[in-house]
């Protein structure tokens, strides 16, 4: 039982990457596309978070716990903080993006745009 | 700190300060005006600097800690900037085609601004800091900040639909594969505690391979092959490149390919080699490898747009490097090496004389542009010439790469995947000269105009006087692939580089600390011989083949119509996969995961 417990949160973590992939693959709209992709990044910070983890550890900030008391891994900490940096960078670049999209042709519909495709062949 | 270190740590730094301080400068008249000579005197720095360091180097590797924060006891605790003749080849490559995207767009774009500059330095600097990253976080950071810088790059034009739509499909799609990456390193993180790419290495080696490790290796790896563009990864590629401004595509199809690659052999060395079974990776990369060659070739054949058909033949291209690294070789590096570097020259060239004529014509359509480029005559030779280079014919740089493969292919028994390097320049070399005859030398039946395919220009209509100074970036990189087949040295400098990317003692010591010889690079076959030649005159051939029977389809003699059926029935199938949906593009990055995945666990 102890096992499917602790394997639970990883299965949470790839439930939530697969869910952000089904959304982009799905959706009509490209703000909800980079909100489901928002999502694929958020599995990550999970996963990082969950690799982490101890069980009776508490925050690592050294300022007022007494030397000895178990705290939970910065490294991993540290690389969530990084990643949600990298991944805001992406989400603006990519709104803004679509913001252009929609003031050149008036829809941000995947389905609606066909401008790459090739209709021309050799 | 010596001289070497101090350049190997401007290397990643110089670009990305330079990028600042010319971003904070264009608040004033005189830093837009200093932006560009300041930008294109540092890629020219940095190109220098990573030659020099590529020969001060020599067959070592270097280490550097910036900060003082040295391992203690064999465990690293800061993280490492590792420096030896492959990365600094790689940051040297990159360098030069930013040198050549910059001079390119200097008289050519003058509205493109002090962004444009700025984002392409710091694409240099974050190759850079990819190449030399000796810790897997850092080299995500480096990775994900390559792409921002790409997406960016590619959707400059935002007056234009179709690169804002290009660029957001390019984004999505590599943001997941970035994100795949991601969780592989905090399995690895999770099973290791290390980052350091060569502790992580040491730690997997000491313990029984298991399935979390051949998981974490898929997630990695699959963000990468997403950068390199293997089929079904490479859907973002061929949107991107046909609409990003031309200066942009050569830094996409030369250096994201090249840098994807180059991330693969290093991990598979560094990391993976000893815990995952080495037939698993063979099977991967090849397998992977030549249906992404075969696909590309024939998608390039079928393309009328010219930097879509450019895109496609980059995609094979790059299948051809990815069963180069799978043949886990060092002459398999080598040759992938010198078959990256000829590819990144030719092609970066033949996307600036495919700008020259956006700017010219406003259409990058081959029916279209029919006889239209007819007196200009560097232009067309360089492009004709191009294609020829592309299909192999020596003493080009792809024919380099080409023989170093004959020679790492009998060394690997598979001697079959010469057959699929003869399909790829036959049919990208071949598609490239049907364009360049059609358009410049105006031969072949008047084709098909088809619906109205104008697209905007990318600059200032250049005056004629201009043109010769336009095209002196793309003569001077296909110089450089002359080079590789005709300078002194070059084989033995590339199979000593192969040799050291496969020495994973010598790294693991040069960053754990340890004593480690290299070992010499052994007997190297000179790249001149019979065969290599004769392969090389083979695959022209049946390039030229291809581009007459393509030019004059009605002329085609009776048994070889009979191919034609086939040939049209796997394009339509082919096209019709290839939909310009960012769904789809995501779907097949899963499927292409779950394949890699199954064939690392079952081989």
């Amino acid at each position: 039982m102890s096992d499917v417990l602790a394997a639970l949160p990883y299965a949470v973590a790839a439930w939530v990457l697969l869910a952000g992939c089904y959304g982009i693959a799905t959706s009509r709209n490209f703000i909800h596309i980079i909100v489901c992709l928002s999502l694929v990044q958020s599995s990550t910070y999970l996963l990082l978070l969950l690799v982490g983890w101890s069980g009776h550890a508490t925050a690592p900030v050294f300022g007022d716990v007494q030397p000895g008391v178990r705290v939970v891994d910065p490294v991993v900490q540290a690389l969530t903080l990084t990643d949600i940096v990298v991944g805001a960078a992406v989400t603006a670049l990519l709104l803004a993006l679509t913001i252009q999209l929609a003031k050149r042709l008036g829809t941000i519909d995947p389905d609606r745009i066909r401008s790459l495709e090739e209709d021309l062949e050799e | 700190m010596s001289a070497l270190e101090i350049v190997v740590v401007m290397l990643v730094t110089a670009p990305l300060l330079v990028g600042a301080l010319v971003a904070g400068g264009a608040v004033t008249a005189m830093g837009r005006r200093l932006a560009d000579p300041v930008v294109l005197l540092v890629a020219v720095a940095v190109t220098v600097a990573a030659g020099w360091t590529a020969g001060a180097v020599g067959d070592g590797t270097r280490v550097v800690w910036p900060g003082g924060w040295t391992p203690v006891h064999g465990e690293p605790i800061g993280v490492a900037l590792v420096i030896d003749r492959p990365a600094a080849l790689l940051v040297c490559l990159v360098g030069l085609l930013t040198v050549a995207a910059l001079t390119y767009s200097w008289h050519f774009l003058a509205d493109t601004g002090t962004p444009y500059v700025v984002l392409v330095v710091v694409f240099l600097g974050a190759c850079a800091g990819f190449a030399l990253a000796g810790d897997v976080f850092d080299a995500f950071v480096w990775f994900e900040l390559m792409g921002v810088t790409a997406y960016a790059l590619t959707g400059m034009r935002i007056e234009e639909h179709r690169s804002v739509h290009g660029a957001l499909t390019f984004g999505i799609v590599n943001t997941v594969g970035a994100s795949l990456s991601l969780s592989g390193v905090a399995l690895l993180y999770a099973r290791t505690g290390e980052l350091n790419l060569a502790a992580i290495g040491r730690s997997l080696r000491g313990s029984p391979p298991d399935h979390l490790v051949v998981v974490s290796c898929a997630l990695l790896l699959t963000g990468v092959l997403v950068k390199m563009a293997l089929v079904p990864f490479h859907f973002w590629t061929a949107d991107a490149e046909a609409v990003a401004p031309t200066p942009v595509c050569v830094l996409l199809s030369g250096a994201m390919v090249t840098v994807g690659a180059f991330a693969v052999a290093r991990w598979w060395w560094v990391v993976f080699d000893g815990s995952v079974p080495e037939s698993a990776i063979r099977h991967a990369l090849v397998g992977f490898g030549t249906v992404t060659a075969v696909v590309g070739a024939v998608m390039c054949a079928s393309q009328r747009h010219l930097k879509r058909l450019l895109a496609y033949s980059t995609v094979a291209h790059s299948g051809v490097i990815a069963c180069g690294i799978g043949l886990l070789s060092g002459p398999g590096i080598a040759a992938a090496g010198l078959y990256a570097v000829g590819h990144a020259c030719t092609k970066g060239a033949l996307f600036l004389v495919t700008g020259l004529l956006l700017n010219r014509f406003e259409t990058l359509d081959e029916h279209e542009l029919y006889r239209r480029g007819r007196g200009m005559w560097l232009a067309g030779t360089t492009f004709v010439v191009g294609g020829l280079a592309l299909a192999g014919l020596p003493p080009f740089g792809t024919w380099a790469g080409k023989a170093a493969f004959s020679t790492a292919l009998a060394g690997a028994h598979a001697g079959w995947l010469e057959v699929v390097l003869l399909l790829v320049s036959a049919l990208t070399g071949g598609s490239v000269l049907r364009a360049g005859l059609r358009i410049f030398a105006g031969l072949g039946e008047e084709p098909d105009p088809g619906p109205d395919t104008h697209e905007q220009p990318e600059g200032d209509h250049p005056p004629r006087r201009d043109v010769l100074r336009v095209l002196v970036p793309p003569v001077v990189l296909m110089c450089v692939g002359l080079w590789l087949a005709l300078g002194p040295g070059v084989a033995a400098s590339a199979a000593s580089a192969g040799a050291t990317v496969v020495d994973q003692q010598q790294y693991s010591a040069a960053v754990l600390g340890g004593a480690h010889l290299a070992l010499p690079a052994g007997h190297v076959e000179p790249l001149w011989s019979v065969t290599t030649v004769a392969l090389g005159l083979l695959g022209a051939a049946l390039a030229t083949g291809f581009a007459l029977a393509s030019l004059w389809p009605s002329r085609l003699p009776g048994p070889l119509s009979v191919v034609r059926r086939p040939w049209h029935s796997t394009q339509r199938v082919l096209h019709a996969v290839h939909r310009a949906h960012v769904g789809d593009y995501v779907s097949w990055v899963l499927v292409g995961f779950a394949v890699l995945g199954a064939t690392l666990l079952l081989s």
